[in-house]
């Protein structure tokens, strides 16, 4: 398991492969980077990513966006945390501005609303597959997978069929989850 | 579509650089949660965006390839075409895009600084393994979410059929992604779905 991790060769190649990531996620680049960094870069464990991504979800800012930051800062300091934010923005920026300019001639063209509501359906599927894979992590949790199972399947329910906000799911399941790991750890 | 001609000063893009940095720390999850208070400055209050504007640059940058979050480079384009041209345009990007994202970016920085000086902590680990299980229910409900937007299961089935074999495929194989997009891109530009 621990020979098979990697890590960033230098700043330009983190710049470069979160360029890659970033141009393959349409409609969010959630499902991407964990298919890049996870299965296919190997720069962080299940586990991690998904330690990584609490931290990040929980701070103020695109959640993503946090997750390339904290990555890049923790290899390379500063410059790292800047590589990664420009390798994030910079090119999928000059990409959606040239996309505002073509979509105000041929936006209104059925074939480019089909094509938009094929690539949605894919979209959606991705960060579901990317859900369930991550869900493997869960084994080595301290919570045991029965409670894990639990608060996975009230934050879903909160979230996708009662349409809770944000808050009430940290504050519910997230606090929750938080106290009982505490105490697994062993603090009192 | 009649979009208004702005003439703003620097005062007002001061006032839309204030207005984003203002809203980077608001913005817990993702940025979407800040939308109804950008609709109320940008819309209601300053005019400096037409409805139609407003709704396009979030459905564009959820069409385009990379984060979320450039929507609000969008919502910067456009209202400096409405002021003047591609040289407004692109000032309005810079300016809101770096207002969104430079004080969350600088909290992330030292919270994931002092965040990793103290991982072996009992709180910290105890945050980072009991949200574990909310973080997965998290994604799984984002991606339904996402899902709803192919319509009525009985009629648009097609569509329903689309995401669980896309569901299924990154889920249980290594295929590049972009081989996905594409197939759906093709099948939806066709009508097929």
């Amino acid at each position: 398991m621990e020979d098979s991790r990697s890590r960033p060769t230098s700043l330009a190649d983190l710049f470069l492969t979160l360029t890659a990531l970033a141009l393959q996620g349409f409609g969010g680049v959630l499902a991407v980077v964990q298919h890049e960094l996870v299965v296919r870069k190997r720069w962080l464990t299940k586990e991690e990513f998904v330690e990584e991504w609490a931290v990040a979800q929980i701070l103020p800012g695109p959640n993503v966006i946090n997750l390339c930051l904290m990555i890049g800062s923790r290899y390379f300091g500063w410059r790292g945390a800047l590589a990664a934010l420009a390798g994030m923005l910079c090119v999928p920026t000059v990409g959606v501005l040239a996309l505002a300019v073509a979509y105000a001639r041929y936006g209104e063209h059925p074939m480019a609303i089909g094509a938009l509501r094929g690539m949605g359906a894919i979209a959606a599927g991705l960060i579901i597959a990317a859900g369930l894979r991550l869900a493997g992590a869960l084994k080595s949790n301290p919570l045991g997978v029965p409670l894990c199972v639990a608060l996975g399947v009230i934050t879903f329910v909160g979230i996708a069929v009662l349409r809770l906000p944000l808050v009430y799911i940290l504050c519910g399941p997230g606090a929750l989850g938080c106290v009982a790991a505490y105490r697994r750890l062993g603090g009192r | 579509m009649s979009t208004p001609a702005l003439d703003l000063a620097w005062s007002d893009w001061l006032a839309l650089f204030g207005h984003f940095l203002s809203l980077s720390l608001m913005a817990v999850g993702a940025a979407f949660s800040t939308l109804p208070e950008m609709h109320r400055y940008l819309v209601d209050r300053q005019h400096w965006l037409t409805d139609p504007q407003f709704t396009a640059s979030i459905t564009l940058a959820q069409a385009a390839p990379g984060p979320n979050v450039l929507f609000v480079a969008l919502m910067g384009w456009n209202v400096g075409m409405n002021a003047g041209g591609y040289g407004a345009a692109l000032i309005g990007a810079v300016v809101c895009l770096v207002g969104m994202l430079l004080p969350s970016s600088l909290l992330v920085y030292f919270a994931s600084h002092w965040g990793q000086r103290n991982r072996d902590r009992h709180a910290v680990r105890a945050f980072k393994q009991g949200m574990g299980p909310v973080v997965i229910g998290l994604l799984i409900g984002t991606g339904w979410i996402m899902a709803s937007a192919n319509g009525d299961p009985a009629s648009d089935w097609p569509l329903w059929l689309l995401t669980a074999a896309a569901t299924i495929i990154v889920w249980r194989t290594r295929l590049h992604l972009l081989w996905l997009l594409g197939i759906g891109a093709v099948l939806g530009g066709l009508g097929w779905v």
